[in-house]
């Protein structure tokens, strides 16, 4: 846990809360509404900052460190902004027995960051999942989603050129 | 709301069209002859392999074409759900002709379009090598990889087109539940159930008919019906197919276990990482919804069944039952201690089955042609077919099912052509984080539930991922107890600690620090989880260690006596040498080396001209850069 990543500070709008108050006034009365409350609030804000947290906390009612608890639980959500460019490689084990170790420290070394974190200029972040389940295509990474298959280290200066 | 009779209908007008993927010619000239069908049906995979690998480029290629060429009341393209072959994608398959063209490129759709649609020649070159042969064109259910297997769960995954109801109604879709709240009291269904044999797909094989059995005993206000499609096992993808192939079989059999137990309420936990299923399933619950199939009084029988989705947050422990459920209720995804059984005291506190995608997969089927049917495929204890998600070394990457009992070297030879690059099969890798290896020397046990576990594997959900003489078995073990490490979710201290002080070992015994000592502790700790931890996920977190240690053991020993990794990964072991009488002192390596760890030495070979290079072992970081960068092959690693 990087000590940069804390100081990006929160740039919440207007029109993101209201969106965030119509999908608690939505869900709140349904069983077990928070997950769903939190992955539709990282969808509209990118990221579940504390300052996001309390607001849910204040809407429904459920104390700020239950909801802190759930966030930090689950791997998907994000205490910190993701890069405009969120890179995730596969370590998945059908990834990792064709070498997907190595991509993912190539990666490393070329961003100069470590899982987790975002570059400097918040243009990359990188993170490493565990199977997308395309085992096929193996080793692969995702870049905002897009499948990158077939991978090895020589390709990927060419498939990060095209994010420069 | 649609009437039995209505949904007959449907089925009446969609079968012979699905039917047609299926049996190809035979089909096509009384469907032509109605005047009710396309010449050709182009279906293209749509699964996560083949999207990835930018298959929906090549259906707008397809229809750009198809329309340049004025097919558009001849030709349907349909994007389908996996066809399993994922090494192979983008797949497209033509019919009537079944045509398989293998590894699609925009580029190659004009030709196809011009010569197959509208001249009516197959376009050889394109097509899946296997299929062609001297005498002629074969069937990709006669290629190896097709041939042993059997298709039950995976029915209609790369023959239908998951986002329409009516295709699925044309497989016989929704039959079984009409049958079954028309015909059969909730104790035949469990009848059914038991005389079938099926057992849990997910991987620990409880038989599926004494869990709804319990749960239907017990009384309450209101029950539960669960589907765990949160595929956590890295390398398994199962389940993800059936769910983007053939999204409606898992709501149909829903329902079915809501009949059967009593219950008016189900609830599908997928993980968030498999969009393309997510999507489906919300169409598919969207279209149910619409047609009456999932609501008040489906079918017009006055029973009430509806289905939520909730999408897991990447937390593999949300796999196991109990984890999953505190998970629904909008908690941290913490296991409970069991007793209570789910089928007592499950979701929201009320009794509650919970099965594995590829489970329900089997029922309808089941229902629609009787027990009997399914206990003839398998072995004495385990019935029916399994998918596997085959990965790793090997040619044909991809998902295979095949009857239970067949062997792993079916699967890996025959099935799967064999490990790539002529290197040799080392062990094949099931049940994920929770299972075992199988070695060489155990290639020929018939795999089934109990098969597996004698032999200190496990069925796990399917992952199937082999492994060749490259890969190193402690590294495979570390690999997993990382996992495990991540994953566990600290609830109790035997996994949360157990796991950690594991892995550390596991890190010394990798770097060449550990002694014989250490290993012992190893054992005794991984023996320990077993027996103390809370859940299945720290119960069978030693697996990977305790079966790789029963198999490669000298491997083991190797990292901790001799300070070798036989298989050249665990980067502190390892060493590069120059063969001074093979190098011919070009230098390039030295240039290469990021260390400055090569220099020349006074040693010219007997017909070079330059004294030969070497490495100073003090300097090398074992990047690899020399060995890479050598061509006269003088560079080894060991």
């Amino acid at each position: 846990m990087g000590a940069d990543k804390k100081t990006v500070p929160f740039r919440g709008t207007e029109e993101q809360k209201q969106q965030l108050l119509q999908v608690i006034r939505e869900l709140k009365d349904e069983r077990g509404a928070l997950m769903p409350i939190l992955q539709k609030a990282q969808d509209i804000y990118g990221y579940l900052p504390i300052e996001v947290q309390t607001m849910i906390s204040d809407e429904t009612g459920i104390p700020l460190e239950k909801i802190y608890g759930v966030v930090t639980f689950y791997a998907q959500f994000s205490l910190y902004p993701k890069g405009k460019y969120a890179i995730s490689v596969c370590l998945g084990t059908a990834c990792y027995v064709k070498g997907s170790g190595d991509i993912y420290n190539k990666l490393c070394e070329k961003l100069g960051i470590e899982g987790g974190q975002c570059t400097p200029d918040g243009k990359f972040s990188l993170d490493a999942c565990r199977c997308i389940g395309a085992c096929g295509l193996a080793p692969v990474m995702t870049i905002n989603g897009e499948v990158y298959g077939k991978l090895t280290v020589d390709k990927l200066d060419e498939i990060l050129a095209k994010y420069e | 709301m649609i009437s039995i009779t209505e949904l007959n209908r449907i089925k009446a007008e969609q079968e012979g069209i699905v039917a047609m993927r299926r049996e190809g010619e035979a089909k096509i000239a009384d469907l032509n002859a109605q005047g009710k069908n396309y010449k050709h049906h182009v279906l293209v995979c749509g699964g996560t392999g083949c999207t990835s690998s930018h298959s929906e480029d090549i259906i707008v290629a397809f229809n750009d074409e198809i329309k340049k060429n004025g097919l558009e009341n001849d030709v349907c393209v349909v994007r389908t759900g996996c066809h399993g072959l994922c090494a192979l994608g983008p797949i497209v398959i033509i019919y009537p002709e079944a045509a398989f063209y293998a590894n699609m490129a925009i580029e190659h759709v004009p030709e196809i379009v011009t010569e197959h649609l509208v001249n009516g020649n197959i376009v050889t070159k394109y097509l899946y090598e296997k299929t062609v042969t001297p005498n002629g064109i074969i069937s990709m259910h006669e290629t190896d990889f097709y041939k042993k297997q059997n298709r039950v769960a995976l029915r209609n995954c790369g023959v239908i087109d998951p986002e329409n109801i009516d295709e699925y109604i044309g497989t016989g879709g929704y039959q079984a539940l009409a049958k079954v709240l028309t015909e059969k009291t909730p104790d035949d269904v469990i009848q059914i159930l038991l005389d079938s044999g099926l057992r849990g797909r997910g991987g620990a094989g409880f038989p599926t008919g004494r869990k709804w059995m319990f749960a239907k005993a017990n009384k309450a206000d209101q029950k539960y019906v669960c589907c765990n499609a949160d595929e956590g096992d890295p390398g398994a993808f199962m389940d993800r197919s059936v769910l983007e192939g053939d999204p409606h079989v898992v709501l149909e059999a829903m329902a079915i276990a809501g009949y059967t137990i009593g219950s008016s309420q189900g609830y599908i936990y997928v993980r968030a990482e498999y969009p393309i299923a997510v999507q489906r399933l919300e169409i598919a619950i969207k279209q149910a919804r619409e047609y009456g199939l999932l609501g008040d009084n489906i079918l017009g029988t006055g029973f009430k069944f509806d289905i939520g989705l909730r999408l897991g947050a990447g937390a593999f422990v949300c796999g196991e039952e109990t984890a999953l459920m505190t998970s629904i209720e909008g908690h941290r995804g913490e296991p409970r201690p069991r007793p209570p059984f789910p089928a007592v005291k499950g979701l929201f506190e009320r009794p509650t089955i919970l099965n594995n995608v590829e489970t329900w997969a089997n029922i309808p089927q089941i229902i629609m042609r009787g027990p009997e049917w399914f206990a003839s495929m398998g072995t004495e204890k385990s019935k029916g077919t399994k998918v596997f998600a085959l990965g790793g070394k090997i040619q044909n990457t991809g998902l295979v099912e095949i009857p239970m009992g067949t062997t792993l070297r079916e699967v890996v030879e025959e099935i799967g052509g064999g490990v790539p690059n002529g290197k040799k099969f080392k062990a094949a890798q099931t049940g994920g984080p929770s299972g075992g290896c199988i070695p060489a020397s155990q290639m020929d046990v018939p795999m089934d539930y109990d098969n597996l576990i004698a032999i200190g594997s496990m069925m796990g959900s399917g992952g199937l991922i082999v492994m060749d003489e490259d890969n190193c078995m402690v590294d495979i073990a570390k690999f997993f107890l990382e996992f495990t490490v991540d994953e566990s979710c600290g609830k109790c201290a035997p996994c949360r600690i157990g796991t950690r002080r594991m892995l550390e070992i596991l890190d010394k015994i990798t770097k060449g620090q550990a002694t014989m000592d250490d290993l012992d502790r190893l054992e005794k700790l991984a023996a320990h989880l077993q027996k103390s931890s809370l859940c299945a996920l720290g119960q069978t977190a030693p697996n990977p260690i305790i079966s790789t240690l029963r198999y490669f053991r000298d491997e083991y020993i190797a990292h901790i006596v001799d300070k070798k990794c036989p298989a050249g990964v665990c980067k502190d072991l390892l060493q590069y040498t120059i063969d001074k009488d093979k190098c011919i002192g070009c230098g390039l390596c030295q240039r290469n080396c990021p260390g400055n760890a090569i220099v020349r030495t006074d040693y010219i070979a007997e017909g070079h001209k330059l004294a030969s290079m070497e490495i100073d072992q003090t300097k090398c970081v074992k990047c690899g850069a020399c060995m890479g960068n050598c061509k006269f092959k003088a560079i080894s690693k060991q």
